[in-house]
Formats: C-alpha cells, structure tokens, sequence
C-alpha cells in the first residue's frame, strides 16, 4: 500500500487513490516508424531492481496523471512531479543520485 | 487428569459459573476461561486428531501459537471452523466440537493411518500418486478427502455482521506486554498520537504470570497502573483484543479486532479491520516457547512449560497430578514452582545441561525437587493421555522410568519476528539464546527509505525483565521522535534479574536418537511432520528451506509453524551440515493468525457489495417486468417479460414489435463524453480511426477506436454540436475507460492541444424510439419538425419534444426508422412514461438488451466484446470504409501495418447460416482438415455472435473465418460440445435490409 503525494493537488495519497500506468518517458512512435522503434515503443520495457521512472493516475483524487521515480526493491519514493516533461526535473535527478550513487537515467 | 485447582486463577470469577458444550457434552467453566482452560479444568486433554495421522491430541500452548485444539464453533449461520481454544473466551451457551476424527473423538477410524506411518513418509503424496493415472481418481483421492482436512466448512452464509475502521497515528505499538506498555508510554510522552494494540482481552504478558517485580510492585500492579497513565492520556488510544495482523508497505497495517466473539449475537459487529496508516510502528510482540523433540512428545498431556504455567496461574487448572519438567534452560523452572506453590507434585526436573541451572534451579532444589541434570526424555509412556516418560542421559544411556501424567516441556524461546519481517525486515541468529531476532541495521523502510518499525522488548532478543523494559523504552522514545514528538527526560520502569545459568540449544534427545525415537519426535504437531521426515527431505535433495517446507508440509496451515518453524530448521541445517542462519527461515507472511474473510469483506456484502448504477427509468423497469442482465456496474433489462411470457418469448415478442410497429429503449447507460476545445477536431482524429474533423455541426458519424496495438477497443456514433464541441459516444461499459483514455493522451502526450473532456453520461437519460411509427410518436408529442427533410438520416437538433427539453439524433443501431433522444436525467423517468402513454395506440413496447443485440445481428452490426475480443483489427471486421486514408496518423494506425496485420489469411468476418436453420452454438470453432502444429484438428474460424431471428424464423450468425469473405457459399463444420456437428453456409453479415431503405425514411 504505497504513499504516493500528488504533485497537482498536494495530497499525500494511499495506493487505493491511484492506479498505476507503467513505465513513463516514452516516446510515442507513429506510422513511418521503422519496426524496431515501434516494436520499443509498444513493447519493450525496463524492468530494474533499483530507480524506476513511472507513470501513476490520481485516479480517485484530483483525476490527473503524474510520474513518480521509485525504488522497486526498498519501495523509496525518491520524488513525484507533473507528466508535462520529457525527462525528470532537477531536484528529482539530485534525489535519486544522492540515494543512489552511479544511477543513471535509462537511454 | 486434568483439573480446577480450589483456590487461585487471576483471570477467572468463580461466582460466575458458564455452561457450555464440547461434542454435544455439556461443561462448566468461569467468567474469564478460555475454552481451553475450561476443557482442562473439566477433565478434557484430549481436544482433537492430527492432520495425518489422527492421532489423539492435546493442548500444547495457551495462546495464538496453538496447533491442536482447534475446534468447530457455532451452528447454522453462525458456524466457524478451525478456531483455537486457547484464544477462545469463554461465554455461556458456546458450542464447541472438535475436528478430523471419524466416527468420534474417542475412537478414530483414521488412526489406522498411524500403524502405516512408515509407509506415509515426507513427499509420500509426490510419490505414490505418480502411477497408475486412474488409482488417483478412483483409489488415492477418494482415500485423502476423506482422512485429511481439518474443520468442516460452514454451509451457511455469515449471520454475524463486520466492519472496517479507518486510523492514522504516529506511532502504532503492537503487544501489551510490559514491553509494549513501556514503549506506548515512553512515544506518548513525546507528545506523539500512540495507539496499542493487545490481542488478548488482558495485558501484561508473561510478565503477570511470573511475579516479575517492577518498580518495586507486582508486575500485575505496575501494569494496571501504566494502564491507568496511558488511559488519561488524550494522544493515546487503547484497544484490547485487537491483533496487529500484518504490517505493510509505507506504514500501512491492518489490526484485526474481535470485538464480540466473547458476546456473540448481542448486536455489536463480530470482528472489525482496522486499516492503520502509522509513521511509526513498535513491535512488542514477545517471543514463543519452543518444544522440545523427543519420542512421543505430542502425546496428550505434554505441553510448553509456559502453558502449564498459565493454566495454573491465569486459570487454576492444573493440566496433571504429577508433572515432569523438561528443560535446556532456566525459564521451564519457574513453572516446576509454580505447581508446586500450587501443592501439585513435581516429580522430576531433567534439565539437559550438564551444569544445570541458575537462581531458579536453587530455588527449585530448595523446594525438594529432584533434578537430572545432563538429562534427556527417551520415550513419553502412554496413548490418548501421559503415563509416564522414559528419563536416561542426555548420549541415550541410563533409562530409568518415571510415572507422571504430565510433561512440561522448554526448548527455549523465539522471539515474535513475524511482524517486523513482513514488510522485509531482516533477522540476525543469537548463538546465545538460539534464536532468530530483529536485526537493527536493516528495518523495514518506508517511502523516504527510512525504516519505520522497531521491534521492543523480548521481541527483540532483549530477554532479561530490566533489558525489556529499557529497550522498550528506548525504542518508544525513539519511534516517537521519528514520528515528529519531542525529546523528553524519561526512564524505563526498573526490574532486577535472577542469575541464570546460559541456554543449551537441544534439536533432538537423546543425542543421536535412532529411527523409532526419531519417528516419534514430532516437529509440527499439526501437520504430523516428524524429524525423520525433514531428514528424509534433505536426504532427497530439498537443501532450501523453503523447498522443505512444501515437501514435508512442515509450517504450514492454520498456525504457519509457530512452534515447530526453528526446531525443525535446525534438524534441517544439521542434515545439510550447515549452520542455522545459513540455511534461513521461510518467509512470513500476514496474518500473524487467520483473520475471518468476512472481517475482510467487512460492509462490502449484499447489496453494498459493489455500486450499483441505475438509469433514470430504473424502478420503471422494475415495476414492468425487467428481467435484469448486468452491463457493468449498470443493471439493463434483458426483455421485459409479459404475463406467463418465457424470457425467449418476450425477446421474440420484442423485435418483432418493434421491426412492425414501435419499440422503446433505454439507451441511457450509453457513454456520452464531451470533447471540446479548439483542438478537439484534431484530438478526434487522433483517437478514431475516421476523420472527424470534417464532420459538419448538426451531423453524426459512426467512428472506431483502436488501442496503439491497433486492436479494436471502443466503437460509437460522434454527433458534432459546433465548430469545436463533439459529443462522443461510447459502449455502456467502456464510457469511464474511454475518458480515462482521452485524459492519458491529453495530459500525457499532447498536452500542449487545447482541448477539454467532460463525461456527461450520468446527466442524461436517452431513450432510443425505434420502428415504422416513431416518427408519428414523435409528431404527437410535438414541438420539432422530425420529418426526414428537416431531420435526416445521421442528423440531429436541439428542441423541445412535448415540452421536454430534447436533443434528438436520426441514429439506428437496429436498422430501423429511429430516433436517439436525450433529456436531461432529471426528465428521463417523466419523458418515458409520456412515451409509452401518447405511444400506446401505436403499439409502443419497451424492448430489451437482447432485442437490441438480435436486431443488431440482423443488420450485421458488430458488438464490442462480441465480434472483437482484444486482437481484432477493424480490417478484420471489413470495417475499412471507417478508416480513413487521408489521415497521416491515427492511434493503432502505425500497428496496422505490421506484417502480422497484413497477412492476407487473418480471419475476417462473415454471416453464417445453419443449412437447417439450427442456432449455432456460441463460441463454437470452425474445423478444416488436418492438424496443427500441436496435432489438433487445425481450426480456420469461430462464432462470434448467434441468435435466434424472429425476424427470419430461423438461426443467424457472424463469426471470423480464415479468407472468409472470398469464400462465400462455402459450407463449414462446427463441431458443437455435444457431439453433433453444425453445418453453416458462409453468407454476407447483414441478414436484413441490404440496402438499409428502412431506416432512411
């Protein structure tokens, strides 16, 4: 039963008030694509023992997507921020990499 | 025997005499009993038959570590099995019955099971039911499902009402032993919210039991007043009887209260859930006596030293006359003095350490109790009740025997780390206690990666009184500090120790104990699992505990291994020749003890069980015969059944009803999102297969969605109310998937388009108004011009329908002259009634959810759920018109293009018609010749939708065949489930109106 806080309205909300949406930053690839891309896109995704990038629904709260870096083993929840953004913002990186020495962002 | 001593019992109130029953007998206890306790006292050890074997057996422990009184309690409604007696209260009226024996107690058939237990060895079941395949069936099965089985399960539903509680704290200290009243006192002076828990009905602990002396009083005086303290403290709150069952991720932990199983029926719920989110949690949760292994040591009568200790002492039931003490540290003497404090003789104490003992063992020599030290048991003497035991040296030798008819056993004790490990807070091994306890450095963390359970007391490892009390208050004080409360000057409660000589780990004795002692040197009493049993596993190659676990059953069931978990991990490690901590504990998982699923279930039952959702025109339907069909949270009426009507006449009566004269639907579940906003055109033709940014104002269009694997996953009719406003239908259940969806897309990836969306569902009421007299239906209520060159097909207007506020669409899902109209929902009951009233000479009949889906088929109108099942395309379904090709893009459009969507051999749809006008069987499977890969009949097709058409008097269907429309006229086999094969032509899917002249009028 995680403790997600919502970066829109503030609330620190139960796992009962979300409901999950997997892997986040991806990049959508459309008609043109080659199959490799695509097959990336729809497919593949990380599955890390440590820092994971992920997207959460406040779904019965506030109603809005946000994304969330979280630690799959320990459960930290390292920050949460809005999902208007390609890549995590600042202070999050500095969370993560100062729990987690050597992490990586994920190509 | 057992008995009830004359004087003495601090639970129990001897003016207050209760009756009840054990296997239809009926007893006497006291107000504060147990149902254990008052068996004893009542001369009843034996309380049921083991798992395997049926041997007789009796109570071991006194409290939730139990694994043989288990009991049926209760009758009817009120019945539930497998319920402790040790945890049990006592109350007038109880009905008690024990378990897995056949035909009584007394005389057990399945004991024979005992004279071939060499012949049932661990992973027996593994090996025998191997071979022959049909002696399982008929020989082993029928043989097991008799014999193995613990209670009976209920056959009632649940008379007793439940609840769930809801609770945030600071700190949450679990046990209301002294440690945990120390630990709720020293975090409550922090100024913190505390609550504690104790899952029995009264506090103290052991502590109470033993005469500890703390602060210079009588443990049961200092833990009343303590009690007293935290009761007057408002950042405190205290329940009793209430189980810390589980602790979870994040601080979340669920407390299992019995509110009223000691006062059944008396109104208030029987159990109730606590759902605790606490920043802080304190484990007290004390530790467990170990037995010890030795030859027939699960013979009634030989039970845990602290048990014996606790029937004498809370209950004055004396569990024998003569009692041996068993021993290999110095705890189990206290209880040879408390039974003799009681005038009860004690016979022997053998203690296995050469040295013997500390204070206590003085105290006990100076009381004239024999003592053997260096000591062993070869052999307990008796069947369904203690005779005696066989005493010799601890290699074997120097077997004396000595008459007693009781066993007091201690292989010393663990401490309680269920809790602090279910949330994965790692243990550390105590050579010196031989136990597994808390290891500080690696708590359980929480969301900011700090740990947030803290173990206190005896649970801890901290064993001697005043170390409980100052870890306690130590670990209070700092759970406290971390849940945000003040630094305070406070000290633990004080307590001085006895001397005591160091425990000597003992796994099994005699030391090298050969075969038939080791046969009868039970582990896990509940399961019947021996030491020679987890030799045998690890002989067989089952190293990981876990693997051991399954293979001989050892720790399983109703009391997960409470008492034989360590000893028989230690007979484990000394087979592998490796140490304890090496070889590891299986894991713990919540609940601590089984918790009722109703507490689970809690309100959520019956009609509260789920939301239900009803339209507007609900308790109409109700009132005229609605046979109800469920569509996901909503109720529809399947068809409205008439007088004596079969539900297949009323369907019937249905369509042709409305294909002749005039049908009414409810269409109000229908989803009904609003998207607008500047890029609501482009937004739309990112989501449906279609363009719909060219859809004019005033008109509609039929549009699909497809996930981005290209699958088809949501259909519906588009209606474009001005230049950026569209409102969007969907199916009834897909209309809160379907926004979902459109928010991911919109806050996710475009979230730079200006576009908004808004599910209107619930705000209106629809009602589809279907057949050749519609039209003048509608004329009579008046105040639109309905025609068809004001109104034409896939058009609509806003107006007012007979003074109802109406927009109304020219849409038809049944291929007649229809007529969509929504009202606000508020109108929806009134507007239908003035339907079916100003209608009535027209012929005007509600129709029903399985009429729609026959008129639906006739007109070869695909059904979301039917004609797709997740791996459908829209080109499967010859839906290519409603894709457009001037889109460059489109969701699922880029996965429509990949080779396994272009195979030209996927199986399309098609209409199907039984040669002899049969219904095909739904789901059924198209054969062709040959096989598969797998050598089954190849298969080249399957049925998707058939019905009944009153309509054509005969069976219509639509399924996806392998080339199936390039094979029109063709004749396939369908195999049914019953033998017969069905023979269908393959047709066009539309069975009705090809050229759609009905419903352009």
């Amino acid at each position: 039963m995680l403790l997600l806080t919502c970066p829109y309205c503030g609330v620190e909300a139960d796992e009962t008030e979300l409901s999950p949406g997997g892997e986040a930053h991806l990049k959508r690839f459309g008609p043109g694509a080659s199959d490799e891309d695509f097959e990336a896109y729809l497919f593949l995704r990380d599955n890390p023992k440590g820092v994971h990038l992920e997207r959460w629904r406040h779904a019965n709260g506030c109603g809005k997507w946000f994304l969330a870096a979280r630690c799959t083993s320990t459960l930290e929840v390292f920050g949460t921020y809005p999902a208007q953004t390609t890549r995590p913002p600042e202070d999050v990186l500095e969370a993560i990499r100062a729990k987690r020495p050597g992490w990586e962002m994920p190509a | 025997m057992s008995f009830r001593l004359r004087e003495g019992g601090r639970l129990i109130d001897r003016s207050k005499v209760l009756r009840f029953a054990f296997n239809g007998a009926s007893k006497k206890g006291f107000a504060g009993d147990t149902l254990a306790s008052a068996l004893l006292g009542a001369n009843q050890m034996l309380m049921g038959r083991s798992f395997k074997y049926h041997r007789p057996r009796g109570v071991v422990a006194s409290g939730a570590e139990e694994p043989n009184a288990l009991m049926n309690l209760g009758k009817g409604a009120f019945f539930e099995p497998n319920q402790r007696a040790t945890t049990t209260e006592l109350y007038e009226g109880l009905e008690a019955g024990s378990q897995n024996h056949w035909p009584s107690l007394e005389t057990d058939i399945g004991a024979l099971n005992g004279y071939v237990s060499r012949f049932l060895p661990a992973g027996f079941y593994y090996k025998t039911f191997m071979a022959p395949r049909h002696a399982w069936k008929y020989l082993f099965e029928p043989f097991i499902r008799q014999s193995a089985g613990l209670g009976k399960a209920p056959e009632e539903g649940d008379g007793d009402r439940y609840e769930h509680f809801y609770m945030f704290t600071d700190v949450l200290v679990v046990g209301g032993g002294i440690a945990g009243l120390q630990a709720a006192l020293s975090a409550a002076r922090t100024g913190v919210r505390v609550l504690l828990l104790e899952q029995t009905a009264d506090w103290g602990g052991r502590a109470v039991v033993d005469g500890t002396v703390i602060d210079g009083m009588p443990a049961d005086a200092w833990v009343q007043a303590t009690l007293a303290t935290l009761s007057e403290m408002e950042n405190v709150t205290i329940r009793a009887r209430c189980m810390g069952a589980g602790i979870y991720d994040h601080g979340y932990v669920l407390g299992y209260e019995r509110v009223a199983d000691h006062t059944p029926q008396a109104g208030a719920p029987r159990h109730r859930l606590w759902k605790i989110r606490a920043r802080q949690v304190v484990t007290a949760t004390g530790a467990i006596e170990r037995p010890l292994s030795f030859a027939g040591n699960d013979i009634p009568g030989v039970m845990l030293a602290s048990a014996v200790r606790d029937y004498v002492v809370n209950f004055a039931v004396a569990p024998g006359k003569r009692t041996v003490v068993v021993t290999n540290n110095d705890d189990a003497y206290r209880t040879a003095l408390a039974l003799v404090a009681q005038g009860l003789s004690v016979p022997l104490i053998v203690d296995a350490r050469p040295r013997g003992g500390g204070a206590l063992a003085e105290q006990a020599a100076r009381a004239g109790i024999a003592i053997r030290k260096g000591g062993a048991i070869a052999g307990v003497l008796g069947g369904k009740r203690v005779t005696g035991v066989k005493v010799c040296a601890m290699n074997g030798t120097d077997v004396t025997e000595v008459a007693c008819d009781a066993v007091a056993m201690s292989g010393g004790w663990s401490p309680v780390v269920h809790l602090w490990s279910h949330c994965g807070g790692k243990l550390l091994w105590s050579e010196a206690e031989a136990h597994f306890y808390p290891d500080p450095a690696l708590p359980p963390t929480n969301h900011t990666g700090a740990g947030f359970v803290r173990a206190a007391g005896i649970s801890n490892g901290a064993m001697a009184t005043s170390a409980c009390l100052a870890d306690a208050q130590s670990q209070g004080a700092a759970a406290g500090l971390a849940a945000g409360g003040n630094a305070v000057s406070d000290a633990p409660a004080a307590a001085e120790d006895l001397p005591a000589e160091p425990l000597q780990p003992v796994w099994l004795m005699p030391e090298g104990a050969p075969i038939a002692m080791r046969e009868k040197a039970w582990l896990d009493f509940q399961n019947d699992v021996k030491v020679s049993d987890v030799q045998l596993a690890a002989q067989e190659g089952f190293e990981s505990v876990e693997h051991t676990k399954r293979y001989t059953t050892l720790g399983m069931a109703t009391d997960q291994g409470k008492l034989s978990n360590i000893n028989g991990l230690a007979i484990l490690s000394k087979a592998l020749n490796e140490e304890i901590p090496q070889v590891g504990t299986t894991t713990f998982r919540p609940p601590y003890t089984p918790i009722s699923m109703a507490a689970i279930a809690g309100e959520a039952r019956g009609d509260t069980f789920q939301p239900l959702r009803q339209t507007p025109m609900h308790a109409w339907h109700d009132a005229n015969g609605a046979y109800w069909e469920p569509v996901g949270h909503w109720r529809r009426p399947y068809c409205y059944q008439r007088g004596r009507e079969t539900v297949e006449q009323a369907v019937s009566r249905e369509v042709r009803n409305t294909r002749e004269a005039l049908g009414l639907l409810d269409a109000s579940t229908l989803g009904k999102l609003l998207v607008k906003g500047p890029d609501a055109g482009k937004f739309l033709d990112m989501l449906y297969t279609n363009m719909m940014s060219s859809l004019k104002p005033g008109r509609c269009r039929y549009g699909l969605m497809c996930s981005e694997n290209g699958f088809l996953s949501d259909d519906g009719v588009v209606a474009r109310i001005d230049e950026e406003t569209f409102l969007c239908h969907t199916t009834s259940g897909g209309a809160d998937r379907i926004h979902a969806w459109m928010e991911d897309w919109l806050q996710c990836e475009w979230w730079d388009w200006n576009v908004y969306v808004a599910n209107l569902t619930e705000q209106y009421a629809q009602v589809a108004v279907v057949g050749p007299n519609a039209r003048t239906l509608l004329e009579r209520l008046g105040g639109m011009d309905v025609s068809k060159d004001a109104l034409p097909f896939m058009a609509w207007s806003d107006g007012t329908l007979g003074g109802f506020e109406a927009r109304v669409f020219r849409i038809s899902f049944s291929g007649e002259l229809s007529y969509e109209i929504a009202v606000p929902a508020s109108q929806g009951a009134a507007f239908w009634e003035t339907l079916h009233r100003l209608g009535a000479d027209l012929g005007a009949m509600p129709y029903g959810t399985e009429a729609l889906h026959i008129m639906r088929a006739e007109k070869g109108f695909i059904m979301i759920g039917d004609e797709t099942d997740g791996t459908v395309i829209p080109q499967d379904l010859g839906l290519n018109w409603a894709i457009s090709k001037k889109k460059t893009d489109y969701l699922g459009k880029r996965a429509q293009a990949r080779s396994d969507m272009v195979r030209d051999d996927r199986w399309r749809l098609v209409g199907l018609e039984t040669l002899d006008g049969a219904v095909l069987p739904d789901g059924a499977y198209a054969v062709a010749e040959g096989n598969n890969a797998l050598g089954q009949r190849r298969m080249i097709g399957r049925v998707t939708s058939t019905y009944h058409s009153p309509t054509l008097g005969r069976g219509i269907a639509m399924g996806l065949v392998e080339h199936g429309p390039e094979r029109m006229g063709e004749v396939l086999e369908f195999p049914g489930t019953d033998g017969r094969v069905f023979k269908a032509k393959i047709v066009d899917p539309v069975f009705y109106d090809r050229e759609g002249e009905k419903q352009d009028v």
